[in-house]
């Protein structure tokens, strides 16, 4: 093999290039200029992002371990765009007095993390899957722990290591099983030998239940709250889009092409974890005041409509969930936004904390009500349109009883979103949030947002793409 | 400039706009309101706001004109179309979704009937203080979703603008309503967005049976209309559609969001939502359910019809109960409303007609009344009948506005409200049987509960002597509220002394489904 071939490696390239030059940044920049370090970086990026977006080959790597296809590079050019977003929302925060010390080190670990997520969603085998789904997490245990002086933020470091670690091991337990009952850890292979033996089940029963950690579904879910809210609020915004934006491409990719075979089997499983996944995590997000657990768990709640694009087994259902994914990170994104940026500037997490935002802060509120209502899936926002193909994608399997528990579960949700708009639009307060500018970096953040969450639902273009390359990828 | 070059520059401008743009008019009814919203943007108080929102609206529902007169023209020319001044743009190819517009008669008169009433409810809320910029903007939005989905010929879209039209409900209600207005606001949009639920469940079942011979898949309602659904299919289907529809025609016992909801909003607000946006549901009923599943409805037309018996009587007994104005007109609605879902469900042409007539007599005179409700609370401050008295005296233009409303609610002749429900009776009774016979014998008698609750709140504060001296020295009413009841009256008396061009038009437009339900019923 030549050397051109790395080409196809470019995004993955990129990012490690672009991880080493802050790192050597870091080393010739003087104590008294580190925050000059927060725009070389997001410099940096913003340009690996546009070139990530260049047109290049497809194409297999290293025997296959190694697979580059236009699905797989618009999956990360979506990761990408995300961790654009976040960076530029965190630009506030890092410029604070008491993280001058380890700007670096946020960029460098963040970029770590996404370089394990590329390497994931293109593996082509099981090992480059572990290795990269691992370079994934370990990193991001360092960055929930950012604020190492706050108990919260240690807490949540360790309860994120020790249940990501956990479910590390009873994903490799499966993943050895399926290599004893298969030979082989090529998907490529793999997938025309799994059949419906003992173990075989068992292995794929292991996957999907360390997949589901990852995904944070009901009942793996137990340690996104505690993480969500101890950790910094542009760590949780990257781990609840880009960090499960990412499992969720991978996992939807075994499933669709490892197990294809089994799919009579693997649907009643994903149907039931559908539906409990949906029900439990928005019957707690009613009951939450923090921000923080508020959005971890409607991102769970999310979590369980991805998996209705999934059991509608298919090209209308890999298009769904990656369309889907490409909203929810402009959706969610706005969101937690706003969070930042209200906390930046009061220290305020809690919702009743944003009573009579609307009169101080018109525009965030406005921000707010549009991420909320994509969210819950009200037009004429995007969310509608990523709600409505993950539905259709169901309904095509005939599952139209799970579509009914999801749209009840939508209007649910709708619930809750709407007390936040309760909160700034309705609910009086004699000391409301203070008006305050936010940074230059986070306006533009917002205004990506809020251009995203119009533009994807309406230029259906962007839905035919991605519906092309799908089905290029699963044929 | 005058008024009077206002009125005549803007329609010709108009029809020029169209002429060379070629823009589609029925597109024009979506754009124009986005426009007055933008426009709103750019103003800085609530005069500034409240005047582009006549302008925006007033430029609306002189659009809606030229529509009525090119769509009569169109008609007498000889133009036998289904559906008029279509246009099909692709827009999602992969799923077949397009925006797919088109009107015969019945939306034609829904949207004259949504233009007229939103241009009262924009007088009405005249003297917004509180972010009235806001306030215009949300009720605009409202209005575009329930222009959207009478436009709409494609499942996807008319599914988008209703959804878009009950949101803005939640912050109209919360923001600027009354009373115990965060519950009711809240109970009103997740009830409705329930509603939705079951119908966006409708939807897709009748989507992946569009095309039971495997062809492509298809939202487009007279794509649809042409196929026949497996019977099982359309047994299944029916109900999520219907009952999602009906929540919003406040379709017993899903109408608890009506009176609460009604009761706190504010005027305009209430004005639009019982007169337009509860149509939304008795349009969708007979647009989407009956029209695109014969089989099913005239298999479980009982069943609802059963349930509409007890929304008509059960709502006019419920009014004779309240004491709050907004109260009593809000149960009178699901009891008009519910005569509505009622005559659609006969499914025979003269009821059907009726059935439509009402919903547009209905939209007027409730607007009507939710705005004299709201303007008598303005003066009086209270809206409990029994604390009020001898308004006549005081404010005569008020009261007799108010009794003419009354009058066309309780079905006097010269007024809509005699037509539509003359007809709704008469073709109820063409069915034979006895448990036709006996439900519409029922339903009638709601007549007569009308005039009870109707005479009894003209009695207790309009006439008799002034119950309140506080009340002694009220103005009566000023120009922008005479123009909104002004403008409704008219409509009301014209439908009521003219009935018969309106009656045509209807009937000519529901041959498609009254020829559906002939191959099919005995």
């Amino acid at each position: 093999m030549d050397l051109g071939q790395f080409i196809l490696m470019r995004h993955e390239l990129l990012l490690t290039i672009a991880a080493l030059a802050i790192l050597v940044a870091e080393i010739f920049t003087s104590e008294k200029n580190k925050s000059g370090i927060i725009t070389f970086a997001l410099g940096l990026f913003a340009l690996v992002t546009v070139v990530g977006f260049i047109p290049g080959e497809t194409g297999n790597l290293f025997g296959g371990s190694f697979q580059s296809s236009q699905l797989t590079t618009f999956m990360k050019n979506i990761l990408n765009l995300a961790v654009l977003i976040v960076f530029l929302q965190a630009e506030g925060w890092l410029r604070k007095p008491e993280n001058a010390d380890k700007i670096s080190e946020y960029f460098i670990l963040t970029l770590a993390t996404l370089i394990g997520m590329n390497f994931m969603v293109s593996a082509g085998d099981f090992l480059i899957f572990y290795i990269g789904l691992e370079t994934a997490t370990i990193p991001i245990a360092g960055l929930a722990a950012f604020d190492k002086m706050k108990s919260k933020s240690a807490e949540a470091g360790i309860k994120l290591i020790l249940s990501s670690a956990l479910s590390s091991g009873i994903l490799l337990f499966g993943l050895s099983m399926l290599y004893g009952a298969t030979g082989t850890i090529y998907f490529a292979d793999m997938a025309g030998l799994i059949s419906k033996d003992a173990m075989t089940l068992l292995g794929f029963i292991f996957f999907v239940s360390g997949m589901g950690f990852k995904i944070s579904l009901v009942p793996f879910h137990f340690w996104t709250a505690d993480v969500y809210e101890g950790a910094p609020i542009n760590v949780t915004s990257y781990l609840s889009v880009v960090s499960k934006g990412a499992a969720a491409f991978i996992f939807t990719i075994i499933l669709f092409t490892v197990f294809k075979n089994i799919v009579e089997l693997w649907q009643p499983m994903i149907y039931t974890l559908a539906v409990f996944t949906m029900t439990l995590a928005n019957l707690f997000a009613l009951r939450q005041n923090n921000i923080k657990r508020f959005l971890a768990f409607s991102s769970i709640a999310q979590a369980g409509f991805i998996l209705l694009g999934i059991i509608g087994f298919g090209e209308l259902g890999l298009t769904s969930v990656v369309y889907f994914v490409l909203v929810y990170v402009f959706t969610n994104l706005g969101a937690f936004g706003v969070v930042a940026a209200v906390h930046n500037a009061s220290g305020v997490e809690t919702i009743s904390g944003y009573n009579g935002l609307y009169k101080t802060n018109p525009m965030l509120s406005l921000l707010m009500t549009l991420s909320l209502f994509s969210l819950a899936g009200i037009p004429p926002v995007a969310g509608f349109f990523g709600k409505f193909f993950l539905f259709t994608a169901a309904a095509s399997k005939g599952y139209y009883l799970l579509v009914l528990i999801a749209v009840l579960n939508a209007t649910i949700s709708l619930y809750y979103y709407l007390l936040v708009i309760k909160a700034m639009f309705i609910a009086k307060n004699e000391e409301p949030v203070a008006w305050f500018r936010s940074t230059l970096a986070m306006r533009i953040s917002l205004i990506m947002c809020v251009a995203g969450v119009f533009i994807i639902g309406f230029a259906s273009g962007i839905f035919e793409y991605i519906r092309s390359i799908s089905q290029l990828f699963l044929n | 400039m005058t008024v009077l070059h206002f009125l005549f520059l803007v329609p010709y401008l108009i029809l020029n706009f169209i002429k060379y743009i070629k823009v589609n008019i029925l597109t024009l009814l979506v754009i124009i309101p986005i426009l007055t919203m933008i426009g709103i943007l750019f103003t800085k108080d609530n005069k500034g706001a409240r005047l582009v929102s006549a302008a925006g609206m007033g430029v609306q529902l002189i659009t809606t004109a030229v529509l009525v007169l090119s769509y009569l023209a169109a008609r007498k020319s000889g133009l036998m179309n289904e559906m008029l001044f279509t246009a099909d743009y692709m827009w999602f190819p992969s799923l077949n979704i397009h925006y797919a517009i088109g009107v015969d008669g019945i939306a034609v008169a829904m949207i004259a009937l949504t233009s007229i009433v939103v241009f009262a409810g924009i007088f009405a809320s005249w003297e917004v203080e509180y972010l009235s910029r806001e306030f215009f903007i949300s009720l605009i939005l409202l209005a575009t979703g329930v222009y959207g989905f009478f436009i709409s010929l494609d499942l996807f879209t008319m599914f988008l603008f209703y959804e878009l039209a009950v949101i803005p409900m939640y912050l109209l209600i919360g923001v600027w309503g009354t009373g115990p207005k965060e519950s009711s606001a809240m109970k009103l949009t997740l009830m409705l967005m329930g509603g939705s639920a079951l119908l966006m469940v409708g939807i897709f079942g009748i989507y992946f049976n569009s095309a039971p011979d495997g062809g492509p898949l298809t939202f487009n309602i007279l794509e649809i209309s042409k196929i026949s659904m497996p019977l099982d299919v359309q047994r299944f289907f029916f109900p999520f559609t219907f009952i999602g529809f009906g929540i919003l025609g406040a379709l017993f016992p899903f109408h608890t969001w009506s009176p609460d909801g009604h009761a706190s909003a504010p005027t305009a607000v209430s004005m639009l939502h019982a007169g337009v946006l509860m149509k939304l549901g008795g349009y969708g009923c007979f647009r989407v359910a009956i029209f695109l599943m014969p089989e099913a409805a005239h298999e479980m037309a009982w069943i609802f019809i059963i349930l509409t018996t007890i929304s008509v009587v059960y709502g006019a007994f419920g009014a004779i109960w309240q004491n709050d104005l907004k109260f009593i007109n809000a149960y009178s609605s699901v009891s008009h409303c519910g005569l509505v879902i009622f005559a659609l469900l006969m499914l025979n042409q003269t009821a059907m007609d009726g059935a439509i007539l009402q919903m547009i007599s209905h939209g007027l005179m409730t607007a009507l009344f939710f705005a004299l409700i709201g303007m008598i609370y303005g003066r009086t401050h209270t809206r409990d009948v029994n604390e009020m008295g001898g308004l006549m005296k005081v404010i005569p233009f008020l009261a007799v506005v108010y009794m003419i409303a009354g009058f066309a609610s309780l079905g006097l002749p010269g007024l809509s409200g005699f037509v539509a429900e003359m007809t709704v009776f008469v073709g109820a009774f063409q069915h034979q049987d006895m448990f036709h016979r006996v439900v519409t014998v029922i339903v009638a008698s709601s007549i007569v509960i009308t005039a009870v609750y109707i005479l009894r709140v003209v009695g207790m504060i309009l006439l008799g002597p002034l119950k309140d001296q506080h009340h002694a020295h009220l103005q009566d009413a000023k120009w922008f509220e005479k123009l909104s009841t002004v403008t409704l009256v008219l409509a009301v008396a014209a439908i009521g002394i003219a009935p018969l061009w309106l009656s045509d038009t209807i009937i000519a437009s529901l041959k498609p489904i009254i020829d559906k339900l002939a191959m099919i019923a005995p």
